[in-house]
């Protein structure tokens, strides 16, 4: 049966860096309280005038010239965000407008934080059934614009970037470089994280999400492995959504990954940034070459909605 | 049925392991923020700990009620 792999992958963060310090002169908090609770020493904040789409093009630009694929020969375009502005077009018409990806399967995706395995399982679905040849699979946020900055328990945690990877139909006799989707929802907990209204903000019930984070996931993660035919001992890497270290650490404990596993935790120089977390964790970790092509390395994300979803991908 | 001191001495094991808090520190009227300096997602870690050992629940809205040891452990002793 057809399957799908990661080509290429690529990323992109706005220069403008906002460290604690810098927060710590409108809001009443300080490094320490934040690294403590949370993880983050700095975050990314785009221009005023940049568009998640602005920085979804330039991440899918990268993973596009990485990949060796021709714009044109793209035939599925999968965005997630849950912090673009605009409604119609949507982000995957614009950035492939702007690509010159010609008359693409088009569409966003919102499940907030968990957005990029569900967009990377459409894809790879599409691609199984036969829908689509090569996808372009993007995560992009401009949170600073869904971000009540008078609120010290939300403004601390947030950062905007992109990150986009190249999928590509696999042969029948060859490995799949992307595992089963495993994706779910606790629907009747949504209330706990929301950007609603018509002037939406995030709103967060922090000690709610952290402990559903760290109680009700694992058993998910482990699934994703489990359906991949992996054992998490075996993983080169876990690239869990980058939301809070202590979240992580709570799901690695339970997950019992291999010494050599790598636990990414981008969150520490990028923030929070939603759906675009684990395609920019993701994208910086192959850059650096820390990952043997072809390891196994799961991805999850969890959050808003409440949703999660994950998979385990070759690395490319 | 776990008695008050029983219910209080497992609640200091809990602290300790998920907050490195001394078991000597912990008493029924220690607040556990100011006093023994469990920061509220600790405080998460405490309770589902505890739920575990004692065999209760303990909903998110009751976690802000718990404000020293005594409260949790009356909540405990209530609801197991």
């Amino acid at each position: 049966m057809t399957g799908s792999r990661i080509v290429a992958m690529g990323h992109y963060q706005p220069s403008r860096v906002v460290t604690n310090d810098d927060l710590a002169m409108t809001l009443d908090t300080n490094d320490a309280w934040i690294r403590d609770r949370v993880g983050i020493a700095e975050r990314r904040i785009a221009d005023h005038a940049e568009s998640v789409a602005d920085m979804a093009t330039i991440a899918a630009e990268k993973a596009l010239a990485a990949s060796g694929i021709a714009a044109t020969d793209i035939d599925l375009v999968v965005v997630a965000t849950c912090s673009a502005i605009d409604r119609c077009p949507n982000v995957a018409a614009e950035v492939s407008h702007r690509l010159g990806i010609l008359a693409p399967g088009a569409f966003d995706i919102n499940t907030a934080c968990s957005g990029f395995s569900y967009a990377l399982g459409n894809a790879d679905n599409a691609i199984r059934a036969g829908a689509s040849r090569n996808a372009l699979v993007i995560g992009a946020e401009k949170l600073s614009d869904v971000i009540d900055w008078s609120d010290r328990t939300t403004a601390i945690l947030f950062g905007d970037a992109a990150g986009a990877a190249v999928l590509t139909a696999t042969a029948d006799d060859e490995e799949h470089g992307v595992g089963p989707v495993i994706w779910g929802s606790a629907p009747e907990k949504g209330e706990a994280l929301t950007i609603a209204g018509w002037r939406p903000y995030i709103k967060q019930n922090g000690q709610s999400v952290f402990r559903w984070a760290t109680t009700a996931l694992a058993p998910f993660a482990l699934e994703a492995c489990r359906r991949a035919g992996v054992d998490p001992s075996e993983l080169a890497a876990f690239v869990p959504h980058q939301a809070n270290t202590r979240i992580i650490d709570a799901i690695v404990k339970k997950l019992g990954v291999g010494p050599d596993t790598i636990v990414v935790k981008d969150l520490v120089e990028s923030g929070n940034t939603s759906a675009a977390s684990v395609p920019l964790a993701l994208s910086k970790l192959i850059e650096r070459r820390e990952v043997p092509s072809g390891a196994p390395v799961l991805l999850f994300g969890f959050g808003g909605g409440l949703t999660y979803a994950g998979q385990v991908i070759r690395c490319p | 049925m776990a008695t008050r001191a029983e219910i209080t001495s497992g609640l200091a094991e809990i602290l300790e392991e998920v907050a490195g808090v001394n078991p000597d520190d912990v008493a029924e009227e220690k607040s556990f923020t100011d006093d023994l300096d469990v920061d509220s997602l600790s405080m998460v870690e405490v309770v589902v700990a505890a739920e575990e050992k004692f065999g209760v629940k303990i909903p998110d809205n009751e976690v802000q009620n718990l404000k020293t040891v005594g409260d949790a452990v009356t909540y405990i002793e209530a609801n197991h």
